[in-house]
């Protein structure tokens, strides 16, 4: 039986994300910090797919599923609507999409977005690599990883390039907010989102998901692995307002980054290899030191 | 003309997706539970019920099993059992 206390999620049970799906525990906790009085719109991508099976929705807010390019274009037009309507100061936009439809299909949409000002909070759920469509890469794919078409072998390693900095990019575009969050630490991830929604204008914040299914671990192992890439250093948890650096997660002791790389399959092929570590570790570093991390 | 296009708010309910459990379930001993919340909050089935401490509970037709609220709990008050042992 259902009591109450279910209803008062804004995103519900009797989805179909895998169990363990990071991307549907940081869709869910951005939805609750946002509060009813919220319009969503949503990039194609495993959100999309699992969130509205036809003709069913776990959505409890209005909720418009765009293309996978234009999800931020979309909610341009949303804004623009409500801003026409006299209705602005009531309800908050929140325009999402994955690290796929964020970093490299979207991304055109998404800096028209910033750069006209539209009062939206665009959300990137990065779970590092095209999961719906069966793990292709993205340019969010982290160095080294294993995915369909970075696949290692005798001249490969997995993924040769490194992961775009997407929080400076939009930051770069001088809105009053750009940050980086991860489902390991939700306290801090829903206080990002309040902050972001407290403010008027753009703003970006990119959400590290682990996926269960295309980073080849145990479903349990989500929250650990989330909280292992952050206190590793390789996943920085930034703040930046109008292009400036203004807080970071600060992490004492980081962990070394074998820790991260060992529970994941994406990376069995290179845990045993200590000159592949070593280069994960060196840009483990790099963030630590360039963010002062410590 | 358009039903079919608009989906009902949080209709998803009547899929109950408790049926893919396949090896473990997580049992809530309801003994040291703090009320801390950290297990509702980290559901990603949005599955656990409860406001005060020893009242947490999820709702075995949607839990997935996944096993997050058994690794936030500060207390160690949520075991992962066996699908196959008793209520």
């Amino acid at each position: 039986m259902l009591s109450k206390h279910f209803s008062e999620h804004n995103f519900v049970s009797g989805h179909t994300a895998c169990a363990g799906c990071g991307q549907a525990l940081a869709a869910r906790l951005v939805v609750d910090a946002a509060g009813k009085n919220t319009i969503a719109t949503n990039a194609t991508g495993c959100l999309e797919v699992f969130s509205t099976k036809a003709p069913q929705s776990s959505w409890n807010i209005p909720w418009i599923h765009s293309l996978f390019e234009n999800s931020a274009a979309v909610g341009s037009g949303v804004e623009s609507a409500l801003r026409y309507l006299g209705k602005i100061d009531k309800v908050r936009v929140i325009s999402q999409g994955g690290d796929g439809g964020t970093s490299d299909i979207g991304l055109q949409a998404l800096s028209g977005m910033l750069e006209r000002g539209h009062d939206v909070l665009y959300v990137c759920y990065d779970n590092e690599a095209y999961m719906n469509t069966g793990i292709q890469r993205s340019s969010l794919t982290p160095f080294s990883a294993n995915t369909t078409t970075s696949p290692p072998g005798k001249v490969s390693t997995g993924n040769p390039k490194l992961k775009k900095p997407l929080v400076e990019i939009c930051s770069a575009h001088h809105i009053p907010y750009s940050a980086s969050a991860s489902v390991g630490y939700p306290q801090d991830l829903q206080r990002k989102v309040k902050k972001a929604l407290s403010i008027r204008g753009p703003k970006f914040l990119q959400i590290h998901c682990p996926c269960p299914l295309g980073w080849r671990y145990e479903p349990g192992l989500t929250l650990e692995i989330a909280r292992l890439a952050v206190g590793s250093g390789l996943y920085p948890l930034i703040e930046y307002e109008y292009g400036k650096l203004t807080k970071v997660f600060k992490i004492p002791k980081p962990k070394p980054v074998e820790e991260y790389l060992k529970l994941q399959g994406r990376f069995r092929h290179i845990v045993n290899s200590q000159e592949e570590v070593a280069k994960i570790q060196k840009i483990a570093d790099k963030n630590i030191d360039y963010y002062q991390l410590k | 003309m358009f039903s079919i296009l608009v989906a009902k708010a949080g209709s998803s309910k009547d899929n109950k997706t408790g049926s893919w459990r396949s090896v473990k379930r997580p049992k809530f001993l309801q003994k040291d539970c703090i009320g801390c919340g950290l297990c509702k909050l980290i559901c990603p089935e949005a599955c656990i019920e409860g406001e005060e401490k020893n009242t947490y509970r999820p709702d075995y037709d949607y839990c997935k099993g996944c096993g997050l609220c058994a690794y936030i709990c500060p207390k160690k008050d949520i075991e992962m059992i066996l699908e196959t042992e008793e209520k």
